[in-house]
């Protein structure tokens, strides 16, 4: 009988799993996403490699000496250690993280025009304190615009009932707001010293999101040659609530991770954050089979540097607040030794 | 979750030379190798040494690139934080944001 091996669910549950399982897991989840994304499948040994990775009950795994990769971490800290800029200072001495984040809870850049004086204030006590590059970061948030938070009409109210340009208009007046709220927000921060502009969960919202955030980013590379820009995004597919957008010419909805890498680039961006969700009902090992097909296809066009999101939830970490140092440590060293990566 | 990727594939941050290749890539959107490659040639010293913490305790003590101060090891006569973001400014050739906003503010 062949022996079963402790592994993990996309909810984090711990279930035991034969080997074979395992394989028949990587198999299904790349030929998944293969045909989804219309790519290729992950290679034979590319399957062999998951799988001696995954088929293990080691507790943590982990990357050669010497092959190790930027860590950047959006949304830094617990906001529980006593201050925000405490949680930087024990992330950068105790963590080892190499690329910090400063942030607010209400992590929108809508929100934080607000409050956008003591955010400044808040980083330029940072830069003093800490020797690591700290980034300000928020999302674009491009719904939050839209009633009843915001003045736009409700664009996912209108397209059920069939009204389809006012739809658009809706998300093309959101989107105009959202781009002056970037740059009022980046241009404080910047003046407080940051390192960096990151615009996280890009396209939550649809392909008007995602358009922001490249114009965002052309118009702060003009402005600031040698500021960090990061665009991560909320999904390996761009949503098209709009359907009609552009950016260069190119139609930015259904757009998987290698056409949006293009994007980012274009856009001036420094690094690009791949991101793919979590299916719970599936085992890591499905999950992160999927999550590398999906990205495969970028890291072969990228020419700026890729940091998967490997957050909980998404690239092949399982959905739950606490997760295991197993699964996390997996799905490191998967993308870094298959697909090569910048950082996480 | 932080630290379980810190320990599995996470260059150290300051402890090695992750905050140095992090700036290059924020900086200069240069690829891990390229940043790597570029970084080692200005510090005399292997890529490999850019994650190994004790190696890179002696390079940045001799470039002033700062260190974490620990219970058995601090060096407040060496140069910290900010002090250290000169330094590495000028190592790497790189425009550091708060660097350029302290001499302007200071009025170098």
């Amino acid at each position: 009988m062949e022996p079963k091996i402790p592994t993990r669910m996309g909810d984090g549950s711990l279930v035991e799993m034969t080997r074979s399982e395992i394989k028949a897991d990587l198999e299904a989840g790349t030929q998944l996403a293969a045909r989804r994304a219309k790519v290729p499948e992950l290679t034979q040994d590319e399957l062999d490699h998951l799988l001696e990775i995954y088929a293990s009950a080691a507790r943590f795994t982990a990357v050669d000496i010497g092959e190790e990769v930027v860590l950047s971490n959006d949304g830094t800290g617990t906001k529980h250690i006593g201050s925000r800029v405490a949680d930087l200072q024990s992330y950068e001495a105790l963590v080892g993280i190499d690329l910090l984040e400063f942030w607010q809870i209400d992590y929108s850049y809508k929100a934080i025009k607000v409050n956008v004086a003591h955010e400044g204030q808040g980083m330029k006590i940072a830069q003093n304190l800490l020797t690591n590059p700290v980034q300000y970061g928020a999302m674009p948030d491009l719904g939050r615009y839209s009633a009843p938070d915001g003045p736009v009409p409700n664009w996912s109210e209108l397209l059920p009932l069939g009204k389809i340009d006012a739809a658009r208009a809706a998300q093309e007046e959101a989107l105009e707001m959202l781009l002056a709220d970037i740059a009022y927000v980046a241009e404080h921060l910047v003046e407080a010293g940051s390192d960096g502009i990151d615009m996280d969960t890009t396209g939550a919202a649809g392909d008007a999101d995602f358009l922001a955030a490249l114009r965002a980013s052309r118009t702060l590379r003009e402005k600031y040659p040698h500021l960090g820009i990061e665009i991560g995004m909320a999904s390996e597919f761009v949503l098209g609530m709009h359907g009609q957008l552009t950016f260069d010419g190119e139609r930015l909805a259904g757009m998987w991770p290698a056409d949006q890498v293009r994007m980012v680039q274009q856009a001036g961006a420094s690094i690009y954050g791949p991101a793919v969700n979590i299916n719970t009902g599936r085992s890591t090992a499905w999950n992160i089979a999927r999550a590398i097909t999906f990205i495969k296809p970028a890291m072969a066009v990228a020419e700026i540097p890729v940091h998967v999101n490997v957050g909980m939830g998404v690239g092949g970490v399982p959905t739950c607040v606490y997760p295991p140092a197993d699964a996390t440590s997996r799905a490191s060293k998967a993308f870094v030794e298959i697909l090569k990566i910048d950082g996480l | 979750m932080e630290g379980a990727h810190a320990q599995a594939s996470g260059m150290g941050g300051m402890r090695a030379a992750g905050d140095l290749v992090a700036r290059l890539q924020m900086t200069r959107r240069m690829r891990l190798q390229e940043a790597k490659a570029y970084l080692a040639a200005k510090l005399g010293c292997a890529t490999r040494d850019l994650s190994d913490p004790v190696a890179m305790e002696q390079i940045r003590r001799e470039k002033g690139f700062g260190t974490i101060a620990m219970t058995s090891t601090t060096h407040p006569g060496e140069p910290g934080m900010l002090e250290a973001k000169f330094n590495i400014s000028e190592a790497l050739a790189i425009p550091i944001n708060c660097v350029e906003r302290f001499k302007e503010r200071a009025r170098f």
